[in-house]
């Protein structure tokens, strides 16, 4: 699969004496909508802050587009088009709802055609462009974390459980807009608990359990897998 | 404020300074004005990365007093012109600022501030140690009678004071507005969602850091001439540090009126407890503004006005 948008091969991730994620291998297609399921503590969040750059690896590489990203910091592998959003919203608080999506425009826009207003617009943040985001309510708080995020115009995007704790309608609220983002040509990992929202969105499905990939393919087969049924409900 | 009216205020300051310098016969006035300029360019140079980057330095002391100690070294050298001095001070507690940053800002909050505060013990121990340029007896400076301009060298360091300050203020304002100024308040108020957001978090930090110093360089260099004597403790005095930080706080950080407010307000209310009730009364009247302000007004002067402004719409 030489033409995959992200190749992970073999991460391996210890603290300490334990291991976080064991040689994980996943390869993501231009397009696809990959769901990233697991219980509590099986790595989801340490499998984001690896990709991402804020945790360095022990083993193993990851590939966007055929570039190394293994030591790149940060902020470079959201220039070259990996953005992800994080589990609980982080905005910068003394900045309006514009200007927190000015930031990675000024940082790590590749030269994408969305204003700050457009971008606003598309998540539901329309008039709310002066506002703090301390003015804001939780799901609005999370909409604008995906605006940010989509505002470094990046060809990956990893949402990092984006809709918990959310209401039904909320939920439904958030899964539209990433299809719509979808559609728009990014690469989305949806980070999810919420099977409703995962099955509905999810061309396919990985689930991780304490640091091991035990499966990955079609969601309902994923659903139906014994290693996963195990995992979540116990033997 | 708009840019243009921003920059005709400049001007025009810089212009009424020196028309009022030349109608003034009280060398005093000069001393005052100094002393609140010194501290518009010295609370203006800690509000950028203070303020804008929220890294608190503790060691303004340390960075101010190495600028005055290259004036006093070079002076005894070949007493180059004083514009001469304020470069060199400048680069030299710059190249500090690149040194300290690049050994301390992948330390976050407070453990960077922790390192400020040693950079001014180790400096001043090194200060106190450095027989050239006096040591711990100090050093004299002989004021020149003359400025280069005509008028006293008091009012000649008043009006480079002057424009050093106002400099100062309109490059903080352009670094407030721009993608580099964007980049510092992210970094202030997330720094992990600063670096998702694709900001270089540790190169604007070292950016800020040289900016600041140097800054802070500069309004150091003429201080030989000003006080005539130099010893480390009054160069590295414990109030330079105090003050800087009380300032912006007092005025509002993260806008560049706020250190212009509080160093004017701070000084003034300085000088005239030092004229009028005692000179040991300094420290203890920035203390109680200081945390009068920071319970009642946390975000300052800006930050009142704002509110008033605000409540009234």
């Amino acid at each position: 699969m030489s033409d995959a948008l992200l190749v992970v091969e073999g991460l391996t991730k210890r603290f300490g004496g334990f291991t976080a994620l064991s040689d994980i291998s996943l390869s993501i297609q231009p397009g696809e909508r990959l769901g990233l399921i697991g219980p509590n503590g099986s790595g989801k969040s340490t499998f984001t802050n690896c990709i991402s750059g804020t945790l360095p690896i022990d083993a193993g590489s990851v590939t966007l587009d055929g570039r190394r990203l293994d030591g790149l910091p940060p902020h470079q592998r959201t220039r070259l088009g990996l953005a992800r959003s994080f589990q609980l919203p982080r905005p910068f608080g003394s900045l309006t709802v514009a200007e927190n999506l000015r930031v990675p425009m000024l940082y790590a826009g590749r030269g994408g055609t969305d204003t700050e207003a457009e971008l606003l617009e598309m998540v539901g943040l329309g008039g709310k462009a002066l506002q703090r985001p301390g003015d804001l309510t939780q799901v609005e708080m999370r909409k604008l974390e995906l605006a940010r995020a989509m505002a470094a115009s990046p060809r990956l995007l990893v949402a990092d459980e984006a809709m918990a704790g959310l209401s039904n309608s909320e939920v439904d609220e958030i899964l539209a807009l990433l299809l719509r983002l979808n559609a728009q040509g990014v690469t989305i990992v949806l980070i999810e608990h919420i099977m409703r929202a995962v099955m509905a969105f999810s061309q396919r499905l990985v689930c991780l359990v304490a640091g091991r990939k035990i499966a990955d393919g079609d969601p309902q087969d994923v659903i139906r897998n014994d290693d996963v049924l195990k995992a979540y409900l116990g033997e | 404020m708009s840019n243009l009216r921003f920059w005709a205020s400049g001007l025009l300051l810089v212009l009424v300074g020196w028309l009022l310098g030349r109608l003034v016969s009280n060398e005093y006035a000069f001393f005052a004005g100094y002393s609140v300029l010194q501290y518009i360019l010295l609370a203006t140079a800690w509000n950028i990365l203070g303020g804008y980057a929220g890294y608190v330095n503790f060691g303004t002391a340390a960075f101010f007093a190495l600028g005055a100690y290259v004036s006093v070294a070079l002076n005894k050298l070949y007493a180059p012109p004083l514009p001469v001095l304020i470069v060199a001070g400048g680069v030299a507690s710059g190249l500090v600022g690149l040194l300290m940053g690049s050994l301390t800002l992948k330390l976050r909050g407070v453990f960077f501030s922790i390192a400020t505060l040693a950079l001014a013990i180790v400096s001043q121990a090194v200060i106190t140690n450095w027989e050239f340029v006096g040591g711990a007896s100090g050093a004299y400076v002989l004021r020149p009678r003359q400025g280069p301009l005509g008028g006293s060298y008091i009012e000649y360091l008043f009006y480079t004071m002057l424009v050093m300050a106002v400099a100062a203020v309109a490059l903080a304002r352009t670094i407030e507005r721009s993608r580099f100024g964007y980049g510092l308040a992210a970094i202030r108020d997330d720094e992990a969602a600063a670096e998702a957001s694709g900001v270089p978090t540790l190169k604007l930090k070292l950016l800020a850091t040289v900016a600041s110093g140097t800054l802070m360089g500069m309004a150091g260099a003429p201080l030989p001439f000003y006080v005539a004597y130099l010893d480390p403790p009054s160069a590295f005095n414990l109030a330079y540090a105090v003050n800087t930080i009380a300032m912006p706080l007092v005025g509002g950080t993260g806008t560049w009126i706020g250190p212009v407010l509080g160093a004017i307000l701070l000084t003034v209310v300085q000088e005239t407890a030092m004229v009028t009730i005692s000179s040991a009364a300094n420290l203890l009247i920035v203390g109680l503004l200081m945390v009068g302000f920071i319970t009642l007004a946390p975000n300052g002067i800006v930050g009142m006005v704002r509110k008033i402004r605000e409540g009234r719409r």
